[in-house]
This record gives C-alpha cells, sequence and structure tokens, in this order.
C-alpha cells in the first residue's frame, strides 16, 4: 500500500505573526517558515505504518510556492520515500485555497492510486481544516477526521477521532482519507543519516496547470487584524483576596 | 567561501536546534541548581543522540559516523552552543586526536567512543602551565619498556565521566640554541589505572555542572601501547587533530549569543516605561542593532574559518580570529542584554545572569584572547621579519 501525505509549508508556530500594514494579511517576507505541525504528525504516522510492514511506500506531496520544496525535503529526511512539489503559486503570501488543493491531490491520488491519504486535520495558518473533507468528497472515499488512533486491518482501518464529547471510535472502509489530530503521535528528529540522504531521493515537479487545476482565489479577505491585545494581569496574595477581586469586577 | 547555506546544512541545524530545545532546555533549571547531571538524564541525551545518528558526527563514515565536514560540525556545535553545556556533553562529540589510535587502540579507545561507550577527556593543563603548554612539569621517565608518570593536571573538563583521558606528559628535554625545550608525548590513561586518580576541581562560576578535575599521577606505570601517535610526537598529535577545536568555542558563543539576543529583542519590545515600549528609545534600539551587527559578524568569521579547513587552506589565524571576536562578542552581548533587562536582568528567575556567567570562560579556556592575539599577530609579523 502507497500512503499520500500532504504537508503544508506554513509560518513557524514559534514566530510572532505580523498583519501586513495593508491589512491584507500576515506579513511572510523573511520570516522562519516550516511544516505545519499536524502535518508532521501525519508524516509521522506513514512513517510508522510503513516501519510496521503496513504501507511500501510514503510519498509526500506539497502545493504551494516552490520555497515548499524545503518542508518535503524535511518530509523526505523523517523518512518519506520520494516527493512531489506542485507549484501553484509564485507570491509567498498567496494561500492556495482548500477547494484548489483539494482538487490537485485528487488528480495526484489518481495517479499514484494510494490505499491511504494521512493529512493534518488542519494548517496552522489559516485554520481552514476543510482539505481532507474536500478531498474525500471529490474521491468519493470515505473519511475519519481528528484521529488520535489508527490500526489498519486489510480492508478497515480502525480509528479513534477526538469529538467535543469524548473519544470516538469508528471503522471506515479502505481507501480512505484520515485526517491526524496532536495526540496521535510524536513526530521525529530527522537523523543524521536520513537528512544526508534527503538530497538524493526523488523529488518530482509539477505545476497546477499539469493538473489541470484552476487556482484563482474564489475568497476575499477584507481585512485582516491582530487579536485585541490581552490587558496586564495582576497576582492576588490569598484565596481571599482573588473572591473580593472578582466580586470587585462583578465576575461573581 | 560560498555564502548562504544549502537546504541540507540548514536541516542539519534545524534539527540539533529542535533537539537542544526540547530535550535540554527542560532540564538546564535543575542542572543549574545542582550542579550535577542526573545520570538518567545524561543516559538519555545520549542515547537519542545515538539514534539520530548524531553522536561522534565529527568522526568520518569510515569509523560509521557521520563524517560532517568541518563547516556542517560548526553549525551542530553552534545549535548545541545554545544548551546548557552540561548537558550537551552528552550529545557526545569525542575528541578528533582518536583518529591517531593505531593498532588495538582502535578496539579499544576509538571505536568505543564514537558509539558512545566509553567517554574521553582532554588533559594539557597544569597548575603551572596554562598558556605556555610546554613548560609542564608532569613527566615520565622510562623504565624497563613501561613509563613511569609523576605529576598533576588540572582544570580538565568532563574527566568527571570519562572512561579515560588523553593526557600530554613530558617526555624528555632537548638543550637548544634558545634553552631547554621539552618533548611531549600524548597517552591514553584509562580511569583506574594504578597510580592514576581523578578527583573534584573547582567550583567554577560558569556552566555550573559542567566539571573541571584534577588528575593526579603517583608512580603511575603505563606501557607503550598507551601512546598516541610517536613517543615525543606530542605536538604533532596535537598540531594534527587539535587545530579546530577553537572553532568549538567560537561557534558556541555564536549560538548561546542568538539565545540571549532573542531575550534582549523580546524584552525591548514589551518592557514599557515613560509610556513606551522601552525599544523605541534610541539609547536601546542601537544597542540592538549593534549585538545583532556582532553577531552575525562573529557567525560569518566562524564559518569562514571552517569553510577555509573544507577548502585546504590554512586557517589558523582565521580560527583565532574567530575564537577571539565570538568570545568576546558573547560578553559584549551578555552584558548588554542584562542592562536592557535592568535590575530583572540580576535574578535568577531569568537565565541571563546565567549566560553572563557561562560567558566568562569562553575568553579563557582553549587559548585566551591574548594568546589568540599572539597567533594573529605572530602569523602577519613573521612573515615580514618582525
Ligand atoms: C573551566 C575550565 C575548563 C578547562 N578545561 C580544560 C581541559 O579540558 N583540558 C585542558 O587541558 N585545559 C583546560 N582548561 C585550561 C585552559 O585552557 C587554560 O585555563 C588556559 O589555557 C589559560 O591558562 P591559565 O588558566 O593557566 O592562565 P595563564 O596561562 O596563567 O594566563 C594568565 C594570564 O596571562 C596572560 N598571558 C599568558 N601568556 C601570555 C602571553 N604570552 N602574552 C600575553 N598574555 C599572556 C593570559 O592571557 C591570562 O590573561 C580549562 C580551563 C577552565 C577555566
Amino acid at each position: 500500500m502507497k500512503v499520500l501525505v500532504p504537508v503544508k509549508r506554513v509560518i513557524d508556530y514559534n514566530v510572532k505573526v505580523r498583519v501586513k500594514a495593508d491589512g491584507s494579511g500576515v506579513d511572510l517576507a523573511n520570516v522562519k517558515m516550516s511544516m505545519n505541525p499536524f502535518d508532521e504528525i501525519a508524516v509521522e504516522q506513514a512513517i510508522r505504518l510503513k516501519e510496521a510492514g503496513q504501507a511500501d511506500e510514503v510519498i509526500a506531496v506539497s502545493i504551494g510556492v516552490k520555497q515548499a520544496q524545503e518542508t518535503l525535503r524535511t518530509a523526505l529526511a523523517m523518512g518519506a520515500d520520494r516527493a512531489i512539489l506542485v507549484v501553484a503559486a509564485d507570491d509567498v503570501h498567496q494561500d492556495i485555497e482548500p477547494l484548489a488543493v483539494a482538487k490537485i491531490l485528487k488528480a495526484v491520488v489518481e495517479a499514484e492510486q494510494p490505499g491511504l491519504v494521512l493529512c493534518g486535520k488542519q494548517a496552522i495558518d489559516n485554520d481552514m481544516n476543510a482539505t481532507g473533507q474536500m478531498l474525500s468528497a471529490l474521491l468519493g472515499w470515505s473519511q475519519a477526521t481528528f484521529i488520535s488512533d489508527l490500526s489498519v486491518e486489510g480492508e478497515e482501518a480502525t480509528v479513534t477521532r477526538e469529538v467535543d464529547g469524548g473519544l470516538q471510535t469508528i471503522k471506515v472502509k479502505m481507501p480512505a482519507i484520515v485526517s491526524v489530530d496532536l495526540r496521535l503521535n510524536e513526530p521525529r528528529y530527522a537523523s543524521l543519516p536520513n537528512i544526508m540522504k534527503a538530497k538524493k531521493k526523488p523529488l518530482e515537479e509539477k505545476t497546477a496547470a499539469d493538473y489541470g487545476v484552476d487556482v484563482t482565489p474564489r475568497l476575499e479577505i477584507v481585512k485582516t487584524v491582530e487579536p485585541a491585545a490581552r490587558a496586564a494581569g495582576i497576582k492576588v496574595g490569598s484565596v481571599d483576596e482573588l473572591v473580593s477581586k472578582l466580586k470587585d469586577a462583578g465576575a461573581v | 567561501m560560498q555564502y548562504g547555506l544549502n537546504e541540507e546544512q540548514e536541516m542539519i541545524a534545524s534539527t540539533v536546534r529542535s533537539f537542544v530545545e526540547k530535550e535540554i532546555y527542560p532540564h538546564e533549571a535543575l542542572v543549574e541548581r545542582t550542579g550535577e547531571v542526573p545520570a538518567e538524564i545524561a543516559a538519555e541525551i545520549k542515547r537519542k543522540t545515538i539514534d539520530l545518528g548524531f553522536y561522534a558526527c565529527n568522526f568520518p563514515q569510515t569509523v560509521g559516523c557521520a563524517g560532517l565536514n568541518h563547516l556542517e560540525f560548526a553549525l551542530v556545535e553552534r545549535e548545541l552552543g545554545r544548551g546548557s553545556m552540561a548537558l550537551n556533553h552528552f550529545f557526545g562529540r569525542p575528541q578528533n586526536i582518536l583518529m591517531a589510535c593505531e593498532g588495538d587502540q582502535v578496539d579499544r579507545y576509538l571505536m568505543p567512543a564514537v558509539r558512545g561507550e566509553r567517554m574521553d577527556a582532554l588533559a594539557m593543563t597544569e597548575p603551572g602551565a596554562g598558556s605556555d603548554v610546554r613548560s609542564m612539569s608532569c613527566a615520565a621517565r622510562r623504565d624497563g619498556s613501561d613509563w613511569v608518570v609523576n605529576g598533576t593536571k588540572h582544570f580538565i573538563s568532563g574527566a568527571d565521566h570519562a572512561d579515560f583521558v588523553i593526557v600530554f606528559i613530558a617526555t624528555g628535554e632537548d638543550i637548544t640554541p634558545k634553552g631547554p625545550k621539552k618533548r611531549i608525548t600524548a597517552f591514553l590513561v584509562d580511569r583506574g589505572t594504578k597510580g592514576f586518580q581523578i578527583r573534584d576541581g573547582y567550583r567554577s562560576v560558569s556552566h555550573r555542572g559542567y566539571k573541571n578535575m584534577i588528575l593526579e599521577f603517583d608512580d603511575c606505570r603505563l606501557p607503550d601501547s598507551q601512546v598516541l601517535g610517536a613517543v615525543d610526537g606530542g605536538f604533532e598529535v596535537m598540531n594534527t587533530w587539535l587545530y579546530a577545536t577553537r572553532i568549538t568555542v567560537a561557534t558556541m558563543s555564536v549560538g548561546r549569543a542568538r539565545r540571549v539576543f532573542d531575550y534582549a529583542l523580546d524584552y525591548a519590545a514589551t518592557r514599557e516605561q515613560f509610556g513606551q515600549k522601552i525599544g523605541k528609545f534610541q539609547g536601546v534600539s542601537f544597542q540592538i542593532a549593534d549585538m545583532i551587527t556582532e553577531i552575525d559578524a562573529a557567525d560569518l568569521l566562524t564559518l569562514a574559518a571552517a569553510d577555509r579547513l573544507d577548502k585546504g587552506l590554512s586557517a589558523n589565524r582565521e580560527i583565532a580570529s574567530a575564537k577571539l571576536y565570538a568570545s568576546e562578542m558573547l560578553a559584549r552581548v551578555t552584558d548588554t542584554a542584562i542592562q536592557l533587562h535592568g535590575g530583572m536582568g540580576l535574578m535568577d528567575d531569568y537565565p541571563l545572569e546565567r549566560f553572563w556567567r557561562d560567558a566568562r570562560v569562553e575568553r579563557i579556556w582553549d587559548g585566551t584572547s591574548e594568546i589568540q592575539r599572539h597567533i594573529i599577530s605572530r602569523d602577519l609579523l613573521r612573515a615580514l621579519g618582525a
């Protein structure tokens, strides 16, 4: 079984995000970019499936600007076997919308015929949480979202999902789209030998046009603003003081 | 030199950086408070480093290691420099000089060291012989086919965890027109050898938990099979293998300075006085500008020196400049960072006072700033006959 893992290049989670002066979005010029953390978890899970003998090949795919090549190299250094880069934008500020990404992924799936697509539940830049679901609809495949546990048994996968009320265990028919949540695993560091090998692994470069997908944005960003600054807190000396302060503030 | 790092080099640096942030930072406060690295934490760091193939990555592929070049290894150590030296000691980087092992020394010392089974330390300095290494008085005399050693070494880093120590010992004296000149030999000395003792050294303000030890030799008998390199060839093995250790000090200073800088930048951008962020005062903002300029300069100087080694060019002066500039830069940066934090900078609630203390030793060990200036100026003036 082949496992396909879509990975997105996003602003690093440690970077303090700054809104561009014209309010059109977040400033991405000269800031540290990394693999979307949920996608790292997906790559890790795919590699574990391969190590467990349940997958033969792990293919990472990224759709976006050319620089996403670095993100793919990271996936290769973690242990993915090969990578596909679909260049769909020149400007680092142009985000490819979920539907366009899902359409390109559908074409990649048709070409590669994976038995499983493992993706992050959402990208930490725009938190859309849509691509996996759209892909499953386009392909007519089963889907399982927000998973914290996965076991694949032949034609079926048993999946534990993190839902509001707790954990839900479901079975899905393979092939499936599975989107991973934070607690599924802890991604490994790339090992030094794998970092050295990553350069030699195949990285195929395509364009959105190769798949006949129009990536023109359908959504318009009206305005981007910083979250309101949080008021400074105070330290209280005792529980009594805490209660009286809360009373003063009308909170209890 | 080629400017900018390639993808692979960036990935090496970013991987080590995440390792240090996740595996070293969380234990730092404990080590700082107790002055000790708990054995299980040491073992865990070592195991993870081995699993990731980073252990002894300064050693070549011929001995089963990653074989990083000098530039790549400088990147590894730059990121390690962010973290506690006591802890990152277990992200093992044995002394390159072990490549001089011959015959059964390979299986007794070199291979166990690069596999993380045995740890090493290196001893030159003595109470009476610091910068002037050749004036050492720790001496070995021939007795039959053996050597009998007497004397003391001090300030020996990491010897508390060492299974064996590479020790430079005087094995004779030549009479030269400039006066007597000691002949030096490098020996491999196992912990537990009769007449050899490793005992606690002094408590240092810098790098708590990264201990310096005292070695005592009292009629310690060593056979010829413990000689590393040739008898009387100590300076040759030193020159062949120890030329690059000053890059370690330079590059670690750069890594630590970057960590310190992030604290300073953040504080300047958040602390308010007189109704505005202190970073808005030119007196503060210009200090920020100077700090990052010096850090970048030291980084480039260091990587350029490492790159010269990779290209097979002479680099003695360049390495000395990098060690000198980076260690002095770190002193200024840690001092300024404390100034920008005001009183809080001195309190041990923040790690800044630790970075400030740790920075002090970088200008002293592996050749003091004065000795580096001596090397740099001699390199230029000797050529002109001065
Ligand atoms: C924490 C720590 C760990 C160490 N770890 C090790 C180790 O693992 N192995 C090891 O072998 N050594 C180690 N050292 C020793 C270190 O390399 C020496 O401290 C250093 O070389 C200086 O020697 P010294 O301390 O005896 O100072 P000295 O040589 O006595 O110098 C005193 C002062 O005189 C100056 N001076 C000396 N000669 C000259 C000159 N020609 N021109 C101008 N100024 C001069 C020096 O710059 C310095 O300012 C360690 C030291 C420390 C502090």
